[in-house]
């Protein structure tokens, strides 16, 4: 080992010593720098390895994927029987949706993606002209499940599974945005009547859970229709889901619309603005852009509510699960059951949340710390 | 040029009633009552000639007679003959009860997972950030089910219950455990308790008086741990344990005596508290964060010490930022609480807007019950929130 010595300003660029970087660094930096945080590793290493061994074996390992009914596929294996995902998948994309007619859930699907794609990212080539189609669409998948000018009518009590969060999850998200803007600009009015309306709908909506209105919509709204008129449950549903999710928008729209320095009304007006035109061109492209991040989380949990329309009997994929385990050949299987549709809300809602916090870094323009 | 000029300002009367600020309010706003009320005219005529035409008329007089069905959970007494009413009472009672015990357990987890999400420790900070992304992605409901589809599945059956102590037993068909007995010289003690609680709280105000005005600091902390726990303790054991424990014991196929926790009930607290304290941990994470990191550099510059300046300069700052969200966890899961229909839990929705519903057919009556209660509680929850909220709100000038 020999010591050299330079001059100053010639010393050639040497990597860090050993200890500072790479993994050791690293280690020693976040796992064990201090004795409670040492303790805290050992401890969190002793939880996992209690947890996911177990867990994996469950899940994985010793799981049984075949079998015609829940005996023959826990004779095979120790762990998890998943043979009801491969016997029951269609049940929990379509729902008892007719076999010939299939096709057209995978259409409304399709073009689904193809209608948020404009509204998701904003880069989209001829963006503004597509947005049109993305607002038609709701209305085009309406006339693609339900059928009629052409095509053979389908029952809403056909629908069910996966497609019947979506059409739940559509529905609510396409009506309750406007509603809810009408709303919160009716809650920041300067008109008392249209202010003390807006304010007792919102908490309205907004005090009672979500279950009782579904109660009220199958039980007691038929009584507030003229004599004679029917409506069916779905729909009735549906109005429901939407009022009760258009109150909690209007309230993240409120938030947007009280970010707005007043300078930017007074400007309006000083611009010689009517209401609606200020409201249109400078207040709610500021506001609504604000809230964005809020309204894709009330969008999140629009869409893990639509479970709740078990209780009133409609078949979500949760409810097709909780008649699987109520059937003689997937009965005890609750656990599964439960899990298997767990897995397909988390992915689609962390996708969505993923999606909230990009939006969010996105739109952060002021410079962290 | 100059005759149309001069035949702007002749315009009828709508139009100039139109274009004045103060007329077009009044004149939106008596539009807007007409239609508002007119569609609720519209609505109550429907609903009344609709229900005469099946001869149902609206009365709660069905409130009084007996209700012929069980609860399995009442805090008071409860039989089958016992009125609509009374069914509805413990329907309320049992809400309250879930919502209380799963705002306390979800607090206490929410605090938890917010400090863990906030350790330096790589590994404890990926576990809580796991568990939250996963409770926070899937809906409540089936939290609900799957945790009491395990409890239920899961746990032995009474012959072969868990036992805990040979006092306490764990079994599908829930928790027995020993049910106290109070003896009169009981109530000594629990009077104690009251007293110490209340001598704490005036003596902390005093304490802080006294520091305010002179710096003398008291060990508040060793005082009222003495007052509440410490002088009650003793003079339970001083007074001979006046409390005699009942144990449950097996006979036949279940547990005889003792206290029972449903499975119901543990399965909809569990998963309630575990999924609203996903939301919690968020939130105190979200508000430690939002105290400027200068306000600790300052207090240490002070030479406070560092569980001093998390007790007093980060926690009061960061609770600003937290109680707001908080309010409206604690809404979410009292509201939350209403899914216990799904497992058989006997709340509100279940009792008088299910079983009493159902037999009685008054739809209009017991939903009028069940919406109304539940604007009352979440009236309440947000005004006493909104109180503490104006407490530890920042004082401006």
């Amino acid at each position: 080992m020999n010591t050299q010595t330079y001059k100053p300003g010639e010393h050639p660029d040497m990597p860090a010593p050993t200890n500072t970087t790479g993994a050791v660094a690293w280690l020693r930096d976040n796992l064990f720098s201090t004795p409670t945080n040492i303790a805290l590793t050992l401890l969190s290493l002793w939880f996992l390895y209690k947890i996911i061994p177990g867990a994996l074996d469950w899940f994985l390992f010793d799981a049984a994927y075949t079998g015609k009914d829940r005996n023959e596929c826990m004779a095979k294996a120790d762990g998890a029987c998943w043979a009801f995902v491969g016997e029951r998948w269609k049940l929990f994309t379509y729902g008892f949706y007719p076999a010939a007619e299939r096709w057209r859930v995978n259409l409304s699907f399709i073009l689904l993606i193809a209608a948020l794609v404009p509204v998701l990212w904003d880069k989209t080539p001829f963006r503004r002209h597509l947005i049109w189609f993305s607002i038609a669409y709701p209305f085009i998948a309406g006339w693609l499940l339900l059928g009629g000018f052409g095509l053979p009518k389908v029952g809403t009590d056909e629908f069910g599974g996966f497609m019947l969060t979506l059409v739940i999850g559509v529905t609510g998200i396409a009506f309750s945005l406007p509603i809810g803007i009408l709303l919160a600009l009716g809650r920041m009015s300067n008109l008392p009547i249209i202010r003390v309306f807006s304010v007792c709908f919102i908490e309205f909506f907004r005090g009672v859970p979500l279950i009782t209105l579904l109660f009220v919509a199958s039980t007691m709204l038929s009584y507030f229709l003229p004599p004679g008129t029917t409506f069916d449950l779905l729909l009735r549903v549906l109005i429901m889901v939407t009022l009760f999710s258009s109150a909690y928008m209007a309230e993240v729209v409120r938030g947007g619309l009280q970010a707005i320095p007043k300078g930017q009304f007074e400007a309006a007006d000083a611009m010689g603005l009517k209401y609606w035109p200020a409201m249109r061109l400078i207040v709610l492209p500021q506001a609504l852009k604000i809230s964005i991040p809020g309204i894709v989380n009330s969008f999140i949990g629009l869409y893990k509510d639509s479970v709740l329309v078990i209780i009133i009997g409609l078949l979500d994929p949760l409810g097709i699960g909780r008649a699987s385990v109520a059937t003689t050949e997937w009965g005890g299987l609750s656990t599964e059951i439960y899990v298997f549709v767990g897995i397909f809300f988390f992915i689609s809602c962390f996708a969505m949340s993923r999606y909230s916090l990009y939006l969010e870094d996105k739109l952060e323009t002021s410079h962290k710390r | 040029m100059s005759t149309t000029t001069a035949t702007v300002p002749q315009r009828n009367l709508v139009s100039r009633l139109w274009n004045d600020k103060e007329t077009r309010s009044v004149i939106i706003q008596i539009i807007a009552f007409a239609a508002i009320f007119g569609f609720i005219a519209f609505m109550v005529r429907n609903a009344i000639v609709n229900l005469e035409a099946i001869g149902k008329g609206f009365s709660f007089n069905f409130l009084f007679q007996p209700a012929s069905y069980d609860i399995n959970q009442a805090l008071i007494e409860y039989d089958s003959r016992s009125s609509h009413l009374r069914a509805t009472i413990v329907g309320v009672i049992n809400t309250l009860l879930i919502a209380v015990a799963g705002v306390i357990l979800a607090t206490i987890l929410g605090f938890i997972l917010g400090v863990l999400r906030l350790s330096k420790n790589w590994i404890t900070n990926r576990i809580a950030y796991v568990y939250i992304e996963y409770v926070r992605n899937v809906p409540v409901l089936i939290h609900i089910l799957l945790v009491h589809g395990i409890i239920v599945h899961s746990l032995p059956k009474p012959k072969q219950a868990i036992s805990i102590g040979d006092a306490a037993f764990l079994t599908n068909r829930g928790l027995f455990s020993p049910k106290p007995l109070f003896e009169p010289l009981f109530w000594i003690v629990a009077a104690l308790l009251v007293a110490g609680v209340i001598f704490t709280i005036f003596f902390r105000r005093h304490a802080k008086r006294v520091q305010d005005e002179t710096g003398k600091q008291y060990p508040v902390f060793w005082i009222s741990l003495a007052a509440i726990i410490g002088i009650p303790f003793l003079s339970y054991f001083i007074l001979g344990s006046p409390i005699t424990w009942e144990i449950p014991y097996l006979k036949g196929f279940n547990f005889k005596d003792g206290m029972v926790i449903r499975p119901e009930f543990i399965a909809l607290w569990l998963a309630l508290s575990l999924y609203t304290a996903a939301f919690i941990g968020e939130i105190v994470r979200a508000g430690i964060l939002a105290v400027n990191y200068g306000q600790t550099e300052a207090s240490s510059a002070l030479g406070i010490s560092r569980g001093r300046t998390l007790n007093l300069v980060v926690i009061p700052q960061a609770m600003r930022v937290i109680v707001p969200p908080l309010t409206s966890q604690y809404l979410n899961l009292t509201k939350n609480s209403s899914l216990a229909i799904a497992i058989g839990y006997m709340d509100i929705v279940a009792t008088i807007g299910g079983i009493s519903l159902n037999q009685t057919g008054r739809e209009m009556e017991c939903m009028t019950i069940v919406l109304i209660l539940y604007l009352i509680i979440s009236l309440l929850i947000s005004a006493f929130m909104n109180w503490y909220n104006k407490r530890i709100k920042l004082v401006e000038r």
